[in-house]
Order: C-alpha cells, then structure tokens, then sequence
C-alpha cells in the first residue's frame, strides 16, 4: 500500500476519436500543493474525474493512497475529498441539510463537524437558506465546506476561484493555503498560473490532454530560462570576453545585457569581466514567471487565448 | 471506520422526495381521484356498470376501490409511478449532483439500491393513499356493506375489505415492473422528462399490444395484463393462476429491467455537473 495521495500512471480517455486525456503521469507526494495547469478544455477536469472515479479510463489507472477507486469503489475515496467544476448541490435543499446528506452518505462522526465546516467557510449565517438561492461564489464555498466535512488527507479543488470576484478569490486563496499548512495535500487544478505559482510546490503542465512538465516548481523556475541582466561600462567588449567563455550573452534593450546561465557561469564571467577592466553596474536575477516558461514549454503557444493572466484589480 | 449502507441512501432519497414539490403532484393525485369519483356518484345517477364491480359501487362502498384499481390501469398509477422512478437518477444528472454523492463513502451500488427501493415505496404509497381513500370515501358514500364477487357469492363486509388490502399488494407487483421500467430510462436518458414520458409510453403501448386483434396470444405476457390478476380473489375457490402469472411475468419485466439500470450507472461515466 503506498502512501502518496495519487499515483497516476498512464491515464488515457478516449471519447471515440477524441483523445481527451493521453497516457497521464501524475505523483502527488503528503503535504503537496499540487498544480495542476493548462487552459480551458486541455483536459485537467476528465483526469480528475477519473482521479475521483466518477469517469473509467480507457487505459491507465489512477491510485489514491494506492488504492483503484475502479476497483475498490468508494472505499478508494477514504480521505479525499474535493470536487470537480462547480460544486452541486440540491437546490431545493438548505445548504445545511446538504451538508447533513452528505456527513449521512459519509458516515462515522461526519454529521458533527457540519456547525465547523459552514463557519470555516463563513456560511453559517445562510446555512438555513436553499441552496437554489445561493451565488456562485456562496456554492463554490459550500463545496470546500462538503470537501471539509470529511475530513480529508487529500484535497482535490477543480479551479475553486474561477467566477469569484477578486475578494473571494484572495478568501478562497487563504483557506487553500491555511488548509496545506495544517498538513493537508492539495491537488489544485487551475488555469491561472499566478495562482498556482502563489500556492503551489509541485506542478503538472497539462495541454491537449498531454503532461508537458511535471515536477517541483521551484525546479522548473530555476532549470528553465531562469534570466539575468547585467549593465556594464563596456557592452561591446563584454561581449566578446561572454563569446571567448562560451556564455550566450546578447543585448537587451538599451545598454544592457542578458543571459541565461547557472550560478558558476555567472561568477566566471564577472570575474573575467572584472579583470579586462570592464565595471559592472547592475546585475539582477529575475525568476523566469511561469507563464513565459508554460509558453516556452508548450511551443509556439500564443499567451492571448490560451492561459490567462490573473486579473487585475484596477483602481480608480 | 463504520460505513454507511443501503439504509443511509434509501432514507436520504425519500428525505430527497419529501423535499420535492413533485412528489406531493402524485400523491395529490391518488388523494383526489377516490374522493372526485366518489363526489361524481353522489351527485350523478347510474354507475360504470361496464366494469368489474361497477354496478355495485352504490350498494357497497368497498367496490369503489376496485373500480379505481381497474380506471387507474390505463394511465393514472403508470404515470404516478414513473413521476418519481423517471425522474429519481435523471435529476441527479439535471441537478449535477450525481458526482456530488458519488465522491462520498457510498458506493455506486448502495446509492442505485436506495433509489430504487424509494421508487417502489413512492409507487406503493401512491397505491396505499387511494386504497385508503377509496374506501373511507366509498363507504362513507355507499356503506360499508358486502360485496357481490366475480362468481355472483354475496362476500362480508370485513372478508371483502381483507380481499380488497390483498388486492391492492397483487396490484404493485406489475407497479414495481413499472418503477424499474421508469428506473431504467432514467438511468439509460439520464433526462426526466424522457424517462417519465417513455415510461407512461410502454405502459399504454402494453395496452395497445393487448387489444390488437391477431395478438390475443401475447396476452397473458403483457404487463397490462398483470393489473387485473388481483380478480382472481374474487372468485370462488379463489383463482390462483393469474396471480402467479402476474408474479412471475412482472418479475419477467422488473428484472432485466433493473439489471440494465444497475449496470448503466454502476459503469457510466459521470461527466456532468
């Protein structure tokens, strides 16, 4: 029996021609926040859906604390909890009797901890209310407040803040973040990657249905593109002392300069530039953002349509 | 861990249906027609003389039931019993619940098992309201007085009530075929609208089959026919044979009828919500 809250291997989905979902591997080590990035329809949602053992894959199985949920069935589920899309609920039910539902289909003492999750998500008030009178933003919370309700080792949260307005998301961003530091493991699928970037540790880049990166995030900032600016006295000269060195150095705008090299390259050539008399100005390091590396990453991808940017807040 | 079963999803469903403003649309129904029949007798002259104890309905308020079970055939208890059975998995889909309860400690299995079991008790509670209905109303109208039996045998007051009751449970064993015909376009369309009208569809289209000229020989294998197996009580000896044969043929179509339903959302892929 394994202990890593999900160990997928080679998950496929095939809706008749269509490949959905090919040969997915996915490892979510405890006490991961986990990424799960790609654009709208790349396929992130039918993998956690078989994940969650609501859709069979046609090849591939996918393990929950190494268990099928396609063979054990719900037993499978014992410590995960979560939802895909929006969370649903009985409309003609008031949110806490949805919860009461929910804590019977769960068993053991879920019905006591009801009061708990509607406070965490601060639906206590409206917990009276049906369900069918809910905003989107009140639903999304009502589902991490099901998810808690079963108090879970394994959080699966399909893009919990899309349709929030900026507030809700900031809430929603600090309850997933409250929640990993309590020890939770969170598997967080989203197309936005400030936020992934923000909350997450590891990442899986998914497009057309295909993992393109999977592995720490940290890693995948600093091995990839990771970019520094140098402005010295003498540009064109530390050009060709960078050519003599094999660092691929190239202008940037103005007089500086840029470079993609590890640590000791760098050291090298300031030295060397130190000794040919050359004075340096600046040097500064900039982590290569996510989203210029999912570009990179996925070739050729156009950053307009396909990911996108977090929104901003604009003030008047 | 202590796990919930078949007990938590089938009382839940029927918290579910007690919740819905569509389940009191059926019962409403098997409420009011006992009593508008029997208000159409105190304020008519003549009776449905051309059924089945018809001509007694004013001499004994206990044929009122009877009569209802033989009317309700056509259409009204079919379309009752597949307003909850069409619509009990179906919903699920329009509500996008499905996968909400399905990422719970409950298998596939144990939540199929709790709605069918509230689909037939809906049917039977349906059955049950009219019965009581029929015969309060009937007897408050008629008297509870004997009953003439399919043989011309004058039957007590008290032996015709009992027959009456056992009349009634022969009657839902064909509703249940019913339920689980109902469960399974729902399973199968996954839309409540589609499985309620298919259901009420395959009942009239057993009806049809039956008075075709040239299929008399399907008769006693039609489901329609099962509704009429309960006269056998009022014979005498009592006719055992049509209420076997209603058994084993709405068994005959409950059945596989229920194993496709099983099978549909046990393997079915829940991509909606």
């Amino acid at each position: 029996m394994s202990d890593r809250p999900i160990e997928a291997r080679g998950l496929t989905k095939l809706y008749g021609e269509r490949l959905a979902v090919s040969a997915v591997d996915v490892t979510v080590e405890p006490g991961d926040v986990y990424g799960y990035l790609g654009p709208n329809g790349a396929g992130k949602t039918t993998s956690l859906r078989m994940m969650l053992g609501l859709i069979r894959p046609t090849a591939g199985t996918a393990l929950l604390f190494g268990r099928d949920p396609q063979l054990a069935g719900a037993r499978a589920l014992d410590g995960v909890a979560g939802f895909v899309e929006a969370p649903r609920f009985y409309p003609y039910l008031t949110a806490r009797k949805n919860l009461e539902l929910l804590a019977a289909f769960d068993g053991d003492d879920a019905g006591s901890r009801i009061s708990a999750v509607l406070d965490a998500v601060d639906l206590a008030d409206s917990a009276g209310d049906r369900v069918g009178g809910y905003s989107h933003g009140m639903q999304q919370r009502l589902g991490i407040a099901a998810a808690l309700l079963l108090d879970p080792r394994l959080l699966i949260l399909d893009e919990p803040t899309t349709g929030l307005d900026p507030a809700g998301m900031r809430d929603m961003r600090d309850l997933v973040r409250r929640l990993a530091a309590d020890g939770l493991t969170v598997l967080l699928s989203s197309h936005l990657m400030a936020e992934v970037e923000e909350l997450c540790n590891r990442v899986a880049i998914i497009r057309t249905g295909e993992i393109l990166y999977e592995g720490s995030l940290d890693q995948l900032l600093r091995g990839h593109g990771q970019s520094r600016r140098i402005r010295v006295t003498d540009p064109a000269r530390a050009l060709t002392i960078a050519q003599t060195m094999g660092i691929d150095l190239r202008r940037s705008d103005g007089d500086g300069l840029e470079l993609e090299a590890g640590d000791e390259a760098v050291v090298g050539l300031t030295v060397a530039l130190g000794e040919a008399g050359i004075g340096i100005r600046e040097l500064t390091t900039g982590r290569a953002s996510l989203e210029h590396l999912f570009f990179q990453l996925t070739e050729g991808g156009d950053a307009d349509d396909e990911l996108a940017v977090e929104p901003q807040v604009v003030a008047v | 861990m202590s796990r919930p079963g078949v007990a938590t999803a089938y009382r839940w469903e029927v918290r579910k249906l007690v919740a819905q403003k569509r389940t009191y649309l059926g019962l409403g129904a098997a409420f009011a027609v006992p009593l508008i029949f029997v208000t159409a007798l105190h304020f008519q002259s003549g009776s449905p003389n051309d059924v089945a104890f018809g001509r007694y309905v004013r001499e004994s308020g206990l044929a009122v039931p009877l009569v209802l079970l033989l009317f309700g055939s056509i259409w009204l208890f079919p379309l009752i019993t597949a307003l909850v059975a069409g619509d009990i998995i179906a919903s699920e889909d329009h509500n996008g619940t499905l996968k909400t309860i399905l990422t719970r400690s409950l298998d596939r299995g144990q939540v199929f098992a709790g709605k069918a079991l509230a689909a037939v008790t809906y049917a039977a509670l349906a059955l049950a309201v009219t019965g009581v209905a029929a015969v309060v109303a009937g007897s408050l109208e008629s008297g509870f007085n004997p009953l003439i039996d399919l043989s011309g045998q004058p039957v007590s007051a008290s032996h015709a009530l009992a027959l009456v009751g056992a009349s009634f449970l022969v009657y839902l064993v064909p509703m249940m075929a019913i339920a689980c015909i109902g469960l399974c376009l729902s399973a199968v369309t996954r839309n409540s609208a589609a499985a309620v009208v298919g259901t009420l569809m395959f009942a009239l289209l057993m009806q049809l089959i039956g008075i075709l000229p040239g299929l008399g020989g399907l008769n006693p294998y039609l489901l329609s026919t099962q509704l009429s197996a309960w006269q056998g009580f009022f014979r005498v000896p009592t006719d055992w044979e049509p209420i076997v044969r209603g058994l084993w043929v709405s068994g005959a179509y409950a059945l596989p009828a229920l194993a496709a339903a099983y099978l549909v959302f046990l393997r079915r892929d829940v991509t909606g919500g």
